[in-house]
């Protein structure tokens, strides 16, 4: 009786995220003894954990989006990173870069920086739904191009030529807020917005028939449509979902460092967040989905990164690692890995018999 | 009769292949009127976009062969990037001779391309994950190696890269009343042949008939008798191999090792492909298409260049554009065909 419920305990969806999360953080602790040390520094806190919560903000946000993405069309979206530098691109270029006041309302150009996510998410979806490209060939056109677009849009007035391709800063210092503290707060604001927008998404989600909806269409889109559901427009709105993600999560970067950084905002984040969806226990083969999973992935991701960081490899050389993670994962989810496994087991079963 | 023929030809793939023929006569037309004083019409011009391109040559003739059997490999860029790394790092800080360094390198590809290959032919994984992965893990190994530019300077390195081959045909008076004939660099003539090389294999022998079997339907290659894993991973492991050449001729035209060489290469390669007619979904497509694919793309690069005003950066946006609106065609087109095959 006790061996069953361990068993059912195991084939819970959340178990494997949560046991590769534990799995690194006491990786993390044996490799940096004070690694769950929490002090407060300049009235705020600081410590190895809070840093990996803070950090992680932008892959979650990311992570959630690439997850309907996934379960919707059962391709990734490979732009997310080059959308977020195009977004953040947009976001500073409409600041501007006076000491004294914003060019724009911060409003706006916080809701330009999504717009433009949104943007690109519907150009993606245009492709993926209505044409009918392979994702991640359709996303690959905004992966090269994106960047492009965003170094054209961070141009600057040299000598009274526009010149593209420059580092763009915002100098107000309220900016600077939305990736590092609110005043008296100990908590890096980042957290507070990616909780904010998973518990949104959440709600829109299973409150909905949405969650159902998605579900159905990721496992046969034939059959989605056979019982009336409009797949073509659930993909489509799942891939501007995602844009609108990217956004966020470009406008949270650039806030980080106050500045636009075309080259390197979102750099590689596209693989860190489909390692996070599949770390998350969700199948890339589309379908089934947690959110919960996905998040559960992007802090397991950042906890890596943050102890490959603390174990002296470089930015330039992490995707060594995080690329055998990813083969890894997906060797064990495909289904000739699993098909081999219970090949063994019959063997094994078949010798047992033998002896006995 | 004739408009028949004709018909057929042009209503199959032909169709996609006459427009990108005709797209780069077209554009090489208008280069002639707007940049003629710069030389754009010299044999010159035609052979520095070749010497530029002999990378892109080899590596789209790669990816040619793998989106006809229905795949697809985005780890090529770094591997390129990566076997320049390698190249620099053997001969410069490693003291191995030239030959040998490039021996390590091609072998480097085969080995890359059948551990892509057997994760994605035997272990059924899609293939866009398994070369996103590799994409990375290259990148990152470069990174590993140094991340500081490394020039080449061993001596037989540098002969074959600088050896010109000149043309007979072509010759053009300088200023000074100087007989000048063009020339091409040897990485050239590594791209013709290559791409030869693949356009033969395609037509002509039973592995290239297998892939385009394995490409139009996987289902149907099997119960035809083909052995659709081995194929799968022997495209695999051509490809790393091409990717590995196509990382040489790219190093013979730089001559020097960066990590951020070659970022969205294989994005050139895949829009080459596209343009020149080859199917995203499997099964069709041809070499020559690929070769107008890169002149396309390399025209462009020209145009820029002589314009002057433009940023650089405008290069990747417009093959962006360009592949999305290759894309869509064929898009259409695929429906349009599975529509009238209804009706």
């Amino acid at each position: 009786m006790k061996k069953l419920h361990f068993k059912n305990i195991v084939r819970m969806q959340l178990f494997l995220p949560l046991f590769a999360l534990c799995l690194m953080l006491l990786i993390n602790v044996i490799i940096t003894p004070s690694f769950f040390k929490v002090s407060i520094m300049n009235g705020v806190l600081y410590g190895y954990t809070i840093d990996i919560i803070n950090r992680a903000s932008e892959l979650i946000i990311l992570a959630v989006g690439m997850t309907l993405v996934v379960a919707s069309s059962k391709g990734t979206d490979i732009s997310v990173g080059a959308v977020s530098a195009l977004s953040a691109a947009v976001c500073v270029r409409l600041l501007g870069s006076s000491y004294d006041a914003y060019a724009v309302p911060l409003a706006v150009a916080i809701l330009a920086a999504l717009g433009a996510g949104l943007l690109c998410g519907a150009f993606n979806g245009f492709l993926v739904a209505k044409l009918k490209i392979q994702p991640m060939v359709a996303t690959l056109i905004l992966f090269t191009a994106g960047r492009g677009i965003a170094q054209l849009i961070s141009a600057r007035e040299i000598n009274g030529v526009m010149v593209p391709g420059q580092i763009l800063y915002v100098r107000m210092e309220d900016y600077k807020r939305f990736g590092g503290f609110l005043p008296h707060v100990v908590i890096p604001t980042p957290v507070f917005i990616a909780i904010g927008f998973v518990l949104i998404t959440w709600l829109l989600l299973n409150k909905t028939a949405l969650s159902l909806y998605i579900k159905s269409v990721g496992i046969n889109q034939k059959a989605g449509r056979l019982v009336g559901l409009n797949s073509t427009l659930i993909i489509f709105v799942c891939y501007m979902f995602c844009g609108v993600c990217s956004g966020l999560a470009g406008f949270i970067s650039s806030s980080r460092i106050y500045s636009s950084d075309a080259n390197n905002i979102g750099l590689n984040m596209e693989l860190d967040a489909i390692l996070a969806v599949a770390l998350g226990g969700n199948s890339l083969g589309g379908g089934k989905f947690s959110i919960a999973g996905s998040v559960i992935g992007a802090i397991t991701i950042q906890a890596l990164t943050t102890g490959l960081y603390a174990m002296g490899v470089t930015a330039d050389q992490l995707p060594v690692y995080k690329a055998i993670v990813v083969v890894l994962i997906v060797a064990i989810q495909s289904e000739e890995f699993k098909r081999w496994k219970s090949l063994y087991r019959i063997h094994k079963m078949a010798g047992k018999g033998v002896t006995e | 009769m004739k408009t028949n023929v004709l018909k057929k030809k042009l209503g199959g793939n032909g169709f996609l292949l006459s427009v990108t023929i005709g797209m780069f006569i077209a554009m090489y037309i208008v280069g002639l009127v707007l940049f003629q004083d710069q030389g754009f019409g010299t044999m010159q011009t035609f052979f520095n976009m070749l010497i530029d391109n002999a990378g892109l040559i080899i590596a789209a003739a790669g990816m040619t062969l793998v989106l006809i059997a229905g795949g697809i490999d985005i780890s090529i860029g770094s591997v390129v990037g990566l076997v320049c790394m390698m190249l620099a790092d053997l001969m410069e800080n490693k003291c191995v001779s030239a030959p040998n360094a490039i021996a390590i390198v091609l072998l480097f590809g085969i080995v890359f391309g059948a551990a892509q290959g057997w994760l994605i032919a035997y272990l059924k994984l899609q293939p866009f994950i398994v070369t996103l992965a590799g994409m990375f893990f290259c990148r990152g190994l470069t990174a590993m190696i140094s991340v500081e530019q490394i020039a080449i300077k061993n001596p037989t390195f540098l002969g074959i890269a600088q050896a010109n081959i000149k043309s007979i045909v072509g010759a053009t008076v300088n200023k000074r009343g100087k007989l000048l004939y063009p020339f091409v660099h040897p990485n050239v003539i590594i791209a013709l042949v290559a791409i030869f090389a693949v356009w033969y294999i395609c037509k002509y022998t039973k592995f290239g008939r297998s892939l385009f079997a394995l490409g139009g339907n996987e289902q149907s290659a099997l119960l035809m008798g083909i052995n659709v894993r081995r194929t799968k991973f022997y495209t695999y492991v051509l490809n790393g191999f091409l990717a590995a050449l196509a990382g040489l001729a790219f190093c013979l035209n730089t001559t020097s090792g960066f990590v951020e060489q070659a970022r969205g290469f294989e994005m050139e390669a895949i829009a080459s492909a596209v343009i020149g007619g080859t199917l995203l979904t499997g099964g069709v497509g041809t070499v020559v298409g690929t070769f107008f694919g890169v002149l396309i793309k390399a025209t462009i690069e020209t145009f820029i260049r002589c314009d002057g005003t433009l940023s650089s950066w405008w290069n990747k946006i417009v093959l962006s554009a360009l592949l999305c609106f290759f894309i869509v065609l064929q898009s259409v087109f695929v429906i349009w065909k599975s529509k009238k095959k209804k009706a």
